[in-house]
């Protein structure tokens, strides 16, 4: 066994990749090799490490030194620096974001020292297309165990004791589903992973298929005892190609091995495993569209009951459960239910994975313990809204969730308390949004998904998801009337309440919230035709102070259209028929002087006189409004 | 690799110990050569070479070696600091290969500093 002096676990997840790893680890491969470092140091490929935003991003042990965006041009200086000399390269450390000081050692980093990691605890650590990296980190013991030690109610025990609840969105107690199905006779039963991962913006399954491919299958061997099932599939959607790859490589190493197969470490227990290519819908993702899916048939949901515990794949008993609710499984086992439950509240226990993506600084993958209050996630690990833009909301659960506001951040993150407000916790997608987003964008953006994603087999789903995306098309295009917020949330709660599946149930929630927390939005763009934020370009017109305007030609230089006048020391003005309402200029302003007036100021602004400096008011005054 | 039995999963653990201990931590020793411009110059390459060779023969899964830049004391290289857990660290000096392998068997296996060769014990900051 070759022993080595140090350890670079390099990122290798899809994001990284886009970023260049690959290449990195080919450079650093030969670097090392032409500097005669090659037996002394080890760079291995992990999966996804969560940090995705400052990718490519490696660690190197023992020194737990941490670099971020790294490129094929540093490694030279790397190697000689860092792994000859012992000189850890500053320049590639990462800088927190607001006194931009150096932080060397990844465990001293706010975004990864406050996450708890279970589900992702191999998480850069080892190398996913290596099942003996996964076994030295106990890899397979809770599968030995449950094999060998334990009797299927005892697995269930352990399970249902922990408290786990299905990390795919519903929240639905894992142990009781086990049990539904464990107590139905049945010749054959089927245990299924569901790898479909449809929110836009998800990727907490796609990092744990890609970096950590044998824990599912663990969890899944270890739920086949359960149930008593021999056969698994796992439904990964097509669109993720390395997690596919991965699975298979560590399938067919699981096989090669003995713990997947026939008479799985001589115990006698026979699983057989089967990864299944998503047919690239949204609804796939839907437990019975999901199978019916697998059966070869256009993936759409059915009544239930009866349910998949008693009915599913084939007619025969089933479970369905998401990666990441699988991932928990081992430990459990492991460490017991007990152990589980010491992190998380009494309802909602254990840890979450969120991916963290939109106006933040620390855009990545995290996984923090149940409870957690979201300020803390946005603004301790999340690192705060960068830009010296102002928070607005956080959506949280996808197209099926809703947006929270600023004065509930205090909300602790469980199941429970989140549904309070109106949002879900979901698959675990956190998406913040800042002072540049408009609310009613937002909520028209996620219908557009579900409307197209609309299995269209029930009315309510179909029509209804069409009928809300008009409406709120029509409210951004300046067409909206009285009583169309009144009909959109009626709308929604019919929806809401006749929906044969999860996603025509939930779809409304995105709109319901906007309008609970941001109802003075929609009331600007129906009464005032006034998108305030710029967003919606037929709702408002872009133009300068030219009181406050310091001319300084900014604006004037990122303006694609070449709209704004105005040499040094005269203030600008944007020329109105020219504007296509971009907003590039109102971003770019150091001075506050570009202004988002209504609409209707694109007509009053064309009289304005030949450049007589108008104060704010004068022109205010001119659209009718007093501000 | 054939069909594994549960045995075989810890004998599987067990020979990555190594390989664990780098990336989780957990050493019981930890080497630091000195790979300054005089370091490098003096040798100190061959005795990083030397002292791999050293860990990989006898197996030492719990000792980790580091390098550093220059430690001050240039007209003594090349040099070594070795450091047992809740031991000071002691620094070794003007070293060559025959030297760092008594070190690793007299001090790292069998706690027995080597009085010829080490220079000081502690370190500069005050503990």
């Amino acid at each position: 066994m070759e022993q080595y002096r140090a350890s670079v676990m390099l990122c290798g997840g899809t994001g990284c990749i886009a970023g260049g790893s690959l290449k990195l680890k080919n450079a650093l491969d030969e670097e090392l090799k032409n500097r005669g470092l090659d037996n002394e140091i080890n760079v291995v490929l992990t999966g996804c490490n969560g940090f995705c935003a400052e990718g490519p991003v490696m660690t190197v042990y023992p020194e737990d030194i941490f670099y971020e965006k790294v490129k094929v041009a540093d490694v030279p200086i790397i190697v000689e620096e860092h792994f000859i000399k012992g000189r850890p390269v500053e320049r590639l450390m990462y800088k927190e974001p607001v006194k931009k000081q150096i932080i060397p050692l990844m465990k001293e980093i706010p975004f990864f020292s406050l996450q708890v990691l279970r589900a992702l605890r191999n998480k850069g650590l080892v190398d996913a297309e290596k099942i003996e990296d996964y076994i030295a980190r106990d890899g397979y013991q809770a599968a030995a165990k449950a094999l060998t030690e334990m009797t299927p109610e005892q697995v269930i025990d352990e399970v249902k004791r922990s408290g786990l609840r299905g990390r795919g969105g519903a929240g639905f107690p894992t142990g009781l589903k086990w049990e539904l199905c464990a107590k139905v006779k049945g010749d054959q039963k089927f245990i299924l992973c569901n790898g479909d991962e449809g929110d836009p913006g998800a990727f907490m399954d796609r990092s744990i298929m890609e970096a950590d491919p044998h824990v599912v299958l663990e969890g899944m061997i270890i739920g086949a005892k359960a149930i008593a099932a021999n056969k698994g599939y796992i439904y990964v959607r097509a669109e993720y190609p390395l997690a596919v790859h991965r699975l298979q490589l560590a399938i067919d190493q699981a096989k090669e091995y003995g713990l997947l197969g026939d008479n799985i470490l001589g115990t006698g227990f026979n699983l057989d495993i089967e990864i299944y290519l998503g047919a690239g819908a949204f609804v796939c993702g839907e437990e019975t569209a999901l199978m019916r899916s697998i059966e070869g048939k256009r993936g759409m949901p059915r009544p239930r009951p009866p349910f998949p515990a008693q009915k599913g794949l084939w007619d025969k008993p089933s479970v369905l459960n998401n990666v990441e609710t699988y991932a928990n499984i081992p430990q459990i086992i492991l460490n017991g239910a007990d152990w589980y439950r010491s992190l998380g509240t009494e309802k909602s226990t254990g840890t979450k994975v969120f991916a963290l993506s939109g106006a933040i600084s620390n855009i990545g993958l995290i996984e923090v313990p149940m409870g957690i209050p979201l300020r803390k996630i946005i603004y301790d690990i999340g690192g705060g809204v960068p830009n010296k833009r102002k928070f607005k909301a956080v959506q949280l659960g996808g197209p099926s969730g809703g947006c929270i506001p600023e004065h509930l951040l205090d909300t602790p993150v469980t199941y429970e308390d989140i549904v309070q407000t109106g949002a879900i916790v979901g698959s675990g997608g956190m998406v913040v949004m800042n002072d540049l987003n408009c609310m009613v964008s937002v909520a028209k953006f996620f219908l557009e998904f579900t409307a197209e994603e609309s299995c269209g087999k029930c009315p309510p789903c179909r029509i209804g998801t069409t009928v809300m995306l008009d409406l709120l098309t029509k409210i951004t295009e300046g067409k909206g009337n009285e009583g169309d917020i009144e009909l959109l949330g009626d709308m929604s709660l019919d929806i809401i309440a006749t929906s044969l599946c999860g996603l025509g149930q939930t779809a409304p929630n995105p709109v319901l919230t906007t309008i609970k927390y941001f109802r003075d939005e929609y009331e600007s763009h129906i009464n005032e035709k006034w998108c305030k934020t710029g967003v919606c370009k037929d709702l408002c017109t872009f133009y300068i102070d030219e009181e406050k305007c310091k001319a300084c030609g900014q604006c004037k230089k990122v303006c694609p259209q070449s709209a704004i006048s105005g040499e040094k020391k005269v203030p600008h003005r944007i020329d109105q028929p020219l504007c296509i309402q971009c907003r590039s200029c109102y971003e770019v302003c150091k001075f506050d002087s570009v202004k988002i007036g209504p609409l209707s100021m694109r007509e009053t602004l064309r009289n304005l006189p030949d450049q007589e400096a108008l104060s704010n008011k004068q022109v205010e005054a001119l659209a009718g409004k007093e501000e | 690799m054939g069909r594994l039995t549960i045995e075989d999963l810890k004998r599987i653990k067990e020979d990555h110990k190594a390989m664990l201990t780098l990336r989780e931590g957990g050493y019981r020793a930890k080497v630091t050569v000195h790979m300054g411009t005089c370091g490098i110059a003096a040798g100190a390459r061959k005795v990083m070479e030397a002292l791999l060779d050293e860990i990989n023969t006898n197996k030492a899964a719990d000792v980790i070696v580091t390098t550093s830049g220059c430690a001050g004391l240039c007209s003594k290289e090349p040099m070594a600091t070795v450091e047992i857990v809740n031991e000071a660290p002691v620094k070794y000096v003007e070293l060559n290969e025959e030297k760092i392998r008594k070190i690793f068997t007299e001090h790292i296996l069998n706690s027995r500093i080597v009085q010829d060769s080490a220079l000081v014990m502690g370190s500069e900051t005050a503990y």
